[in-house]
């Protein structure tokens, strides 16, 4: 596996590098941000509504084994068939498996994270299964040479509408477009041929209802409903948090999700699937399967992280984090981006696999605040770099340097000594000026900005002095 | 009242005007303050890097210095939050001392906060006279809810105009060591405050926690700005022209 969340820091640089990228994230910069603001406004009580959300999440996690047995029992007792994958490589095992065993050569899929956990796109290619992506975002990044996405809700949000223009002129060799229903329209009509002569759908599920068996869908362009019902076979693929009880629990939280995300008060398709086609039905697959995903998740449950799992996807938190919204999405270097991927890609890949991305925060909570299910998304970011300290994971000079600093800091003697050294010290770089434009002792800071420069003497001194008179 | 001073180490090593105008204003709101020689650092900066040892070791420090004391004041959301909120967290395995550090949390406030809803500092002494918009540091914001209690002591000099930001909630991109671990990042984001400052006009980019302010500072010089100045709260309240 190619660790490129490794690479944080080089790669949160290149963005910052890179024009094209800062230009598309300056212009999505606000957009579900401001919608987000007033969509939530509509809601009597939000913040109650938020603590039902993240009680009814927590009751779920507390006991996921029950509530995952009961969705098996429900899902099954209406003719669907249940598996079950420890990581992404199973996934792709029971796709393939499914697709041999119906026939089936081309896969229509609507939006899955999970498939994106797994690399199964890749994997359909190798077994002679086309896969085609027809969410438009995810449609956009196939036909690039498979790009990954920069956002869990708007794949393609580092993208001008000018790149995807010139993307579809060379792919579907058509005139170049430069109106966005003309690029649309065109899409469809590509879309149209393949969800025709699909023999398999795949789609994620926003949430899977114990209750009845279901899988819930919240879709926004129409294609979820013709992945999940034109072909023969369907197969949902999701993580094993995302059940919930009832339907009426659903209701809680579909109030949360559009708003929080793209600030919709409802997405334009709401779906709840149960069972396969019956007697009597115009539509629906013959069959349908459920792959439910562990890929890390059971490890969270009942660690200090459990928090995390109540995550339903909306993107909030990296829409509203003030990293993400400077370097994108891609920087991170796994499937999920943001503050909440900066909490997953290390549990669900090894927190020795992201050492940067705990860090890339600057805790400024902004994350959790708009979080619709109160995930303490800076506590969780700050414990993970506890764990780094213990597995000793930290670089060897930053762990001397702390252990100094806070053996000085005790010593209040010791530490006037340094700082009256120290301001004196700053004080003759800056050389009579304002600032100290290149400080060798802290190199990073200088790369983009100034070191103001110091009064020259310690409040400490000072106020001694003032003592005395 | 008897306040003792939390001075910060920022303020100590980079502006020691600010503790002195810190005292100022707590003497103008009636209080007697003290300021415990001993103090150094609340140790946020361990904390907030996972080293849990460093951070323990810091908060016992602080908490034997001060909890002697009526009430602990600080200039910063930030360190304030950090005493109040964290201190139970990080002794948290320590039940005798994450009692003192309960019992001194309750006690601990951002210096405009305790000035407006403490003190009831009716009559600011300074004669501040010129346009400032205001940043609201996150820590303070969302965690103590530090967002009138600025305005309200601003709007209490005649010669103050406030023109608000655009995004005067969002971060500055400072962070603590987050500006020297991504220090391009860092002054990116704060490229973006400086910007949303700057088109407001004001002649001061006024702040309540130093970290955001040396962060803004540091950018503003870089990017040839020499002219907007970058005052803490403290500073303007007790300016004396």
């Amino acid at each position: 596996m190619d660790f490129r969340a490794r690479r944080f820091k080089a790669n949160s640089e290149a963005a910052l590098a890179n024009p094209v990228l800062q230009a598309n994230m300056k212009m999505a910069k606000g957009k579900f941000v401001d919608k987000r603001a007033i969509s939530i406004k509509e809601i009597d009580d939000f913040e109650g509504t938020r603590e039902a959300a993240k009680d009814l999440r927590n009751k779920v996690i507390e006991n996921l084994d029950l509530w995952l047995e009961k969705f098996e029992e429900t899902a099954t007792a209406r003719g669907a068939t249940v598996l079950w994958a420890k990581d992404g490589a199973e996934i792709c095992r029971h796709v393939v498996d499914i697709g041999r065993q119906h026939g089936i050569q081309k896969a229509v899929k609507s939006k899955s994270m999970l498939s994106e956990e797994a690399g199964l796109n890749l994997a359909l290619e190798a077994a002679g299964i086309q896969p085609v992506e027809t969410d438009l975002g995810e449609y956009i990044l196939q036909i690039n040479n498979n790009e990954a996405p920069s956002h869990i809700i708007a794949p393609v949000i580092h993208k001008s509408l000018d790149e995807v223009a010139d993307l579809f002129e060379k792919t579907h060799k058509t005139p170049r477009k430069t109106e966005i229903p003309a690029l649309t329209r065109e899409a469809r009509e590509v879309l149209r041929s393949h969800f025709l002569t699909a023999d398999m759908g795949i789609s994620g599920g926003n949430f899977l209802i114990a209750e009845t068996g279901s899988v819930a869908l919240v879709t926004n362009e129409g294609n979820g409903r013709m992945v999940t019902t034109l072909p023969r076979v369907h197969v949902v693929i999701t993580g094993i948090e995302k059940v919930i009880p009832t339907l009426e629990d659903l209701a809680t939280l579909m109030r949360l999700l559009p708003r929080s995300a793209t600030g919709q008060s409802i997405s334009n398709y709401v779906s709840v699937l149960t069972g396969t086609k019956a007697a009597g039905d115009l539509d629906g697959p013959e069959h349908l399967y459920f792959i439910l995903v562990d890929n890390g998740r059971a490890d969270v449950v009942g660690s200090e992280f459990q928090d995390m799992l109540r995550c339903i996807r909306c993107g909030a938190c990296m829409n509203h984090c003030p990293v993400y919204q400077t370097i994108g999405g891609h920087a991170y270097g796994w499937v999920y981006p943001g503050p909440m991927g900066s909490v997953l890609t290390p549990l669900y890949t090894g927190i020795e696999n992201a050492i940067d991305l705990p860090h890339a925060a600057t805790l400024c909570n902004q994350c959790g605040v708009v979080c619709p299910v109160k995930i303490p998304l800076p506590e969780l970011l700050r414990k993970l770099r506890e764990k780094q300290v213990e597995k000793n994971l930290r670089p060897w000079a930053e762990r001397v340097a702390f252990r100094l600093w806070a053996w000085a800091a005790s010593c209040p003697t010791l530490y006037g000594i340094g700082t009256w050294f120290a301001v004196r010290y700053l004080k003759w770089l800056a050389g009579g000026k304002q600032s100290i434009p290149v400080l060798g002792t802290a190199p990073e800071w200088t790369k983009g900005r100034d070191f103001p420069a110091p009064e020259g003497k310690t409040f400490r001194e000072l106020y001694a002095r003032r003592q005395k008179l | 009242m008897r306040v003792a001073l939390f001075v910060t180490c920022l303020v100590d090593l980079m502006r020691p005007r600010v503790g002195f105008a810190a005292i100022e204003l707590l003497e103008a709101a009636g209080c007697d303050v003290v300021v415990p020689a001993s103090q150094t650092c609340c140790g946020q900066p361990a904390w907030n890097s996972g080293d849990k040892a460093s951070a323990a070791k810091l908060a016992k420090k602080v908490i034997a210095e001060f909890e002697g004391h009526e009430y602990i004041v600080a200039p910063s959301g930030s360190c304030a939050d950090h005493i109040r909120t964290e201190y139970p967290v990080i002794l948290a395995d320590e039940p005798e001392w994450q009692a003192r550090a309960v019992a001194l949390g309750s006690r601990v406030y951002e210096l405009t906060d305790f000035l407006v809803n403490v003190a009831k500092l009716d009559k600011v002494p300074g004669h501040y006279v010129g346009s400032v918009t205001y940043h609201d540091s996150c820590t303070g914001l969302r965690s103590l809810g530090i967002k009138q209690q600025p305005r309200t002591l601003l709007a209490q000099l005649p010669g103050v105009e406030l023109k608000e930001m655009n995004g005067a909630e969002e971060c500055c991109g400072f962070g603590g060591t987050f500006s020297v671990k991504f220090g391009e990042v860092s002054a990116a984001i704060a490229e973006k405050k400086c910007n949303n400052a700057c088109a407001t006009g004001a002649q001061a980019i006024v702040g309540g926690d130093l970290g955001c302010l040396l962060n803004i500072e540091g950018k503003l010089r870089r990017l040839g700005d020499e002219q907007t100045r970058v005052l803490h709260i403290a500073e303007v309240l007790t300016a004396k022209e």
